[in-house]
């Protein structure tokens, strides 16, 4: 069998004394993309902050590409430079432009000469397009183009897992397409993704996996074609009920 | 507005001063040859002061960030230590604080082996920069953590370790917002180093009291010391305004 791209085996974690991940399992297979929702509290960005270790888990285990997340080794190191993620707060770095925030990886941890990292930024630029804004500060551009300057950001370190936790929540309404056209390209490229989201036309259309999560656990788990039509949860149909009503 | 009220009413007071019987101007009157002596011997003070302050004010300014450095640690000992000092420090009151650099600390360090003599200059130094530094930890501190956590967390999943992380994210973003209150707490620096006068420092103030002894003229002396004070914290708190103006073009 194929080495998964992401693996969690009887992942647990709390808060104090709240427990936000109940023993959870999933395997991702690369390429594979996996949106998950459910509603909010459930532990949906816990999990994927887990996964790039944002978040420590306190028991279980986490393993990218087959290297375990424990320890603070090297390997670890490698093993999480391979994940990218965008916020749904954009988190661009103000005090830079646009083409300085993209090519802060690459200088600073790829060791990248100035001009190589920045044609890396430029055609990642290109990717999510608007090289145009290149020499632009983040303050002056819409929600919709910051949120695509983060996408190439992450980019720029080729990662082979992308990580969105609810990309367009922030964004105005007219601006959520952009991103997920952005979104649709990089998954046709055959990127390995999880995203959170609840923007369930965007699932339809590029999801292989749907994942419904409640109360800390991992409640369903099915292609996108039964998970719509024909939830088993009575959770899971409620939820789905109540954001597909409009 | 309130530039004019402040000039008009200086000027009133002044004005007010030189007609009553019960001043005695002529001790710093610049057209007698008393007064440009006196004037002179006032105004000598500047020297010290200023460079009192402005080393004291660097001084501080790094002893301060390595007191703040420990403040944002994750590990409860570290931050334990910088709440420690700043509470210790920020305590005790300048005035016993100078006495016991001044003449305590020698003792301590000869006790220890180490013969130096601490002069005025250098005493009055080390207590400004030790009492100032418990408030500039704290201006470093505020300014690394009003930052966003979601910087630090884009930071790290580029890739960058925690120093790459404070160097090119958190600290460009931080010193923006430390820059103009640090420069605010030279103000206080600068008036705190009066009591330098108590230990024999010649500044701006023991000239004053000095003159006083053999004058007699207290009030117009004491109020031309006020008044070199004010001149030069205005000249501070107008440089503190460009800073602060220049931060803000900056801002994007």
């Amino acid at each position: 069998m194929q080495q998964a791209a992401i693996e969690l085996v009887g992942v647990n974690k709390w808060f104090d004394s709240f427990h936000v991940l109940k023993d959870i399992d999933l395997t991702v297979a690369p390429g594979e993309k996996i949106v998950v929702c459910g509603p909010s509290g459930s532990g949906k960005s816990t999990m994927v902050r887990c996964i790039n270790r944002l978040e420590r888990h306190q028991s279980g285990t986490i393993r990218i590409d087959g290297i375990e997340l424990e320890g603070e080794g090297r390997n670890v190191r490698t093993a999480l430079a391979e994940i990218g993620m965008v916020f749904q707060q954009f988190n661009l770095f103000p005090h830079l432009s646009v083409l300085e925030n993209l090519m802060l990886g690459p200088l600073k941890v790829r060791g990248k000469s100035r001009a190589e990292a920045e044609q890396i930024a430029r055609r990642y630029l290109d990717r999510v397009h608007i090289p145009e804004q290149a020499d632009k500060y983040p303050g002056q551009l819409s929600g919709g183009q910051q949120q695509r300057v983060a996408i190439a950001r992450s980019l720029c370190m080729e990662p082979r897992i992308m990580l969105f936790d609810e990309p367009t929540s922030a964004l105005d309404p007219e601006m959520i397409s952009e991103v997920l056209d952005v979104m649709v390209e990089l998954a046709a490229e055959g990127m390995t993704m999880i995203v959170v989201t609840h923007e369930m036309g965007f699932a339809r259309k590029v999801a292989d996996r749907m994942i419904f999560m409640d109360r800390g656990e991992i409640v369903e788990s099915n292609p996108p074609g039964p998970f719509f039509s024909a939830p088993e949860s009575e959770r899971c149909r409620a939820f789905l009920d109540r954001i597909l009503q409009h | 507005m309130k530039r004019f009220l402040v000039a008009a009413g200086l000027l009133l007071l002044l004005s007010g001063c030189s007609s009553s019987t019960a001043w005695g101007w002529y001790v710093i009157d610049p057209s007698t040859e008393r007064g440009r002596i006196n004037l002179q011997f006032l105004i000598s003070g500047f020297g010290n002061t200023i460079l009192l302050s402005v080393i004291a004010a660097v001084m501080s300014m790094f002893l301060g960030l390595i007191v703040a450095l420990p403040g944002l640690s994750d590990q409860r000992g570290w931050r334990w230590a910088n709440r420690v000092y700043v509470e210790f420090i920020r305590a005790i009151p300048l005035l016993p604080m100078l006495f016991w650099v001044f003449y305590g600390l020698p003792v301590v360090l000869k006790s220890m082996g180490i013969k130096v003599s601490i002069d005025p200059f250098w005493g009055a130094i080390i207590t400004l920069a030790l009492a100032d530094s418990a408030f500039t930890a704290e201006i470093y501190r505020a300014g690394i953590q009003s930052i966003a956590r979601g910087q630090r967390e884009a930071a790290q999943t580029i890739g960058l370790n925690r120093a790459q992380t404070m160097r090119y994210v958190i600290l460009p973003q931080a010193i923006r917002r430390i820059l103009p209150p640090l420069a605010n707490q030279f103000i206080y620096i600068v008036k705190m180093s009066a009591f330098a006068s108590v230990i024999g420092m010649q500044e701006l103030t023991r000239r004053a009291n000095e003159l006083v002894v053999t004058e007699y003229r207290p009030l117009e002396i004491y109020t031309f010391l006020i008044l070199e004070y004010l001149v030069l914290v205005l000249v501070i708190s107008q440089a503190v305004r460009w800073l602060e103006n220049r931060m803000r073009v900056d801002e994007r």
